[in-house]
């Protein structure tokens, strides 16, 4: 029993979050806005070259082979930078699919390529009109396809530094992969939309902290006022109990049974909350500014917004935890249970 | 990470469960708040615990302990909760006192003092507060004052746990005439000594749990003040840590009560709104989290780091738990909620008025907020 993270996990975070904080900066976000732009190729290629892109593709196929708990360390690291490339859902669940799907694949071969993914559950697909190849879900089995096989209509999101589209498709116009573990997908992106949750809540907690270090009203900083601390450490407080759950979601993940799906729940649904709490509670202390787009706060807001309603909404995560309480013993030795074992 | 647990883990869980399974009273005791005769009881059950040597298992041999593991410590806890053993009523030494002395005591005062705390022969209360000094507990005014090998001690504390039948106390004192943190002294005076008077308090549920003392030239050996003099702000910081962190409040404690309420809720569901169904599921996310929590942090410390301000993060996350979990239990038994249960059902009235002083003592949640702010977020006092 240990909960603590290898040098080699903490040197791969450390890589990312220099990374990612070097390139997606506030000046990056802003002309990116003005742009209308959600995609930076120059920023992609970084990601490429760092080997992210590879890190869930098996051994076999050229890649990394390392595991959901080293991807979401960085998962992390991308939500606190509102990271608007599609790393997590192509690198996280589009790639380790179609690697189990079809190893011989050629895109799997380019670090670059882009998979878009496009499960019953979510009535939209990000990132489709960039994809090297989408893959689609229909009665349990995996269908893929370029974006000009099929008809992408784009959605307006409120979040201006994503994007989503409506797809129409035909089987004709799509190569038939065979029944795939749609489940696991969903448990992936789950989890790595859990960690981009912790990411962004503590985004918004920094961010307000430095506000409320500088704004001074009363002649003092308003940082200084209970009102204002109480609420940032609510939200702290919120991510210090989200983030063992994320993490122990990760280490378990491939086991997936009831209890680890129920965890991989779980973690979605905390975090999720914590990057909400966290975000109202900084447009909060922001005040009017809070309420602006001078302010960075909003992305991270509309961020979670996003994540906490695609791949299984609340309700839904909250049903699959439920399933686990009520049908498996539970109490204060079933904490790292498994659906075959007893204790 | 490695969530699974060694097959010598899975052999300690097998003895501690069988252990208890051999050794815990059938029937429940009465609440060592409640009376003398139940304060007793669970002194009796302490010394049955020492006699399967699981007094206090991460302790160190030679101080009467165990020399176990955190994580050995958390299955132990597990195993204790789920056989459904008796309080700890000595938690104010276990978990609080316990822990300070083996970071700040002598060698002597270890060996005086933890091996009897250990098993219940001496039980201990806390006597920090006074009524001019609770949040602001720098406030304190109560002396104490050197006289060749003893101290002299006088003042007013309140709000004491376990004071009322308890045979021990430590106290913060403080040099006459000094202010704030400073000159402030951590010394253990006995509570049957003479000077001392004790008079019990109500608490909301009418027990006798706590009591406030009066001390009048109270005299006791200068052996008794633990660290230095003038030390006493720090350690009383660091107790406050333990008492907020890690060992007061083991996840188990919630994870049964978790499995309880499901329990509940399936026995009552057909009667119920079945909006409540989320609130109970809520109530095991929330006992899980914080199970994974702590044993998060039992790894680190085993690695090495050390407790910081995130303690105050946990005793918000547990005490706010708490509530909540009662809550849904009482929203679930609806109108029957008021009523007292015959003996032997889940006490869910009584625990919930308990859940209320979760967010008040070992430093009102208020505080515990202003820490989280000011120590881990950095915003300015």
């Amino acid at each position: 029993m240990d909960f603590t993270l290898t040098d080699e996990q903490l040197m791969f975070a450390d890589t990312a979050r220099t990374l990612l904080g070097d390139t997606c900066t506030p000046d990056h976000w802003h002309k990116m806005m003005e742009r209308g732009t959600a995609f930076d190729a120059a920023r992609w290629g970084q990601i490429v070259d760092n080997g992210f892109t590879l890190l869930m593709l098996p051994e076999a196929v050229g890649g990394m082979g390392l595991a959901e708990l080293d991807l979401a360390l960085i998962a992390i690291e991308a939500g606190y930078v509102a990271l608007p490339e599609p790393l997590l859902e192509s690198a996280g669940v589009g790639t380790p699919m179609l690697a189990g799907l079809a190893p011989d694949h050629p895109a799997l071969g380019d670090p670059s390529a882009i998979f878009a993914v496009a499960p019953a559950i979510n009535p939209v697909v990000a990132n489709a009109d960039i994809a090297t190849a989408i893959l689609i879900e229909k009665n349990g089995r995996a269908f893929l396809a370029t974006p000009d096989q099929v008809a992408l209509t784009p959605s307006e999101t409120i979040d201006p530094l994503r994007r989503l589209f409506r797809i129409e498709w035909d089987e004709t116009n799509a190569a038939d992969l065979g029944p795939a573990d749609w489940g696991m997908a969903l448990d992936r992106a789950a989890l790595f939309a859990a960690a981009q949750g912790l990411g962004l809540a503590q985004r918004s907690v920094d961010l307000a902290v430095a506000y409320s270090k500088d704004r001074m009203q009363f002649g003092k900083p308003i940082g200084s006022y209970q009102a204002v601390k109480h609420h940032l450490a609510s939200a702290q407080t919120a991510i210090e109990f989200a983030r063992p759950v994320v993490m122990a979601a990760a280490a378990g993940i491939g086991h997936a049974d009831v209890h680890s799906r129920a965890r991989v729940s779980h973690a979605k649904i905390v975090a999720l909350e914590a990057a909400e709490k966290a975000a109202r509670a900084s447009i909060q202390v922001h005040g009017a500014m809070g309420y602006s787009w001078e302010v960075d706060v909003h992305l991270f807001l509309k961020r979670t917004l996003a994540l906490k309603a695609a791949w299984g909404t609340p309700t839904f995560h909250r049903n699959r935890i439920a399933t686990r309480v009520f049908s498996q013993p539970i109490g204060a030795d079933q904490t790292f249970a498994r659906e075959n074992e007893h204790a | 990470m490695n969530l699974t647990y060694t097959p010598e883990q899975n052999a300690f869980r097998a003895e501690v469960r069988s252990w208890l399974a051999a050794h815990v009273p059938k029937g429940k005791l009465e609440h060592f708040d409640a009376s003398r005769e139940g304060f007793e009881a669970h002194r009796a059950w302490e010394a049955t615990l020492k006699s399967g040597d699981w007094g206090m298992v991460t302790w160190p041999r030679e101080y009467g302990g165990r020399g176990l593991d955190l994580i050995q410590w958390l299955i132990f806890e597990e195993e204790y909760y789920r056989a459904g053993a008796p309080g700890r009523v000595n938690q104010n030494g276990i978990f609080l006192l316990g822990p300070t002395l083996m970071e700040f005591g002598t060698h002597e005062q270890k060996q005086r003092f933890l091996p009897p705390m250990a098993s219940g022969e001496e039980i201990w209360a806390q006597a920090w507060s006074e009524p001019q000094a609770g949040s602001d507990l720098a406030g304190v005014r109560a002396t104490a004052v050197l006289e060749g090998d003893e101290y002299v001690l006088n003042g007013h504390k309140i709000w004491s746990s376990r004071a009322a039948f308890a045979d021990w106390a430590f106290g913060l004192f403080r040099a006459p005439g000094s202010e704030r943190h400073k000159d402030m002294s951590l010394i253990f005076f006995r509570l049957d000594q003479e000077g001392v008077t004790r008079n019990p308090i109500r608490k909301i549920n009418g027990h006798a749990g706590f009591a406030e003392i009066f001390l009048d030239n109270v005299r006791v050996p200068a052996f008794n003040r633990l660290g230095d003099e003038g030390q006493g702000w720090h350690i009383c910081m660091a107790t406050a840590g333990f008492e907020r962190g890690l060992m007061l409040r083991s996840p188990a404690r919630f994870q049964e009560a978790a499995a309880a309420l499901a329990a509940l809720w399936q026995n009552r569901k057909d009667q119920c709104d079945p909006g409540l169904e989320a609130e109970v599921v809520r109530a095991h996310m929330n006992a899980e989290a914080y199970a994974l929590n702590i044993y998060q942090t039992a790894s680190r410390l085993i690695a090495g780091a050390k407790i910081g301000a995130e303690a105050s993060t946990n005793k918000i996350f547990w005490s706010e738990m708490d509530i909540h979990l009662h809550e849904t239990a009482l929203a679930i038994l609806g109108a029957e909620a008021e009523l007292l249960p015959p003996t032997g059902e889940h006490e869910w009235l009584d625990d919930y008025i308990f859940s209320l002083a979760g967010p008040i003592y070992a430093g009102s949640n208020e505080i515990q907020r202003n820490i989280i702010a000011e120590r881990m977020l950095g915003l300015p006092r």
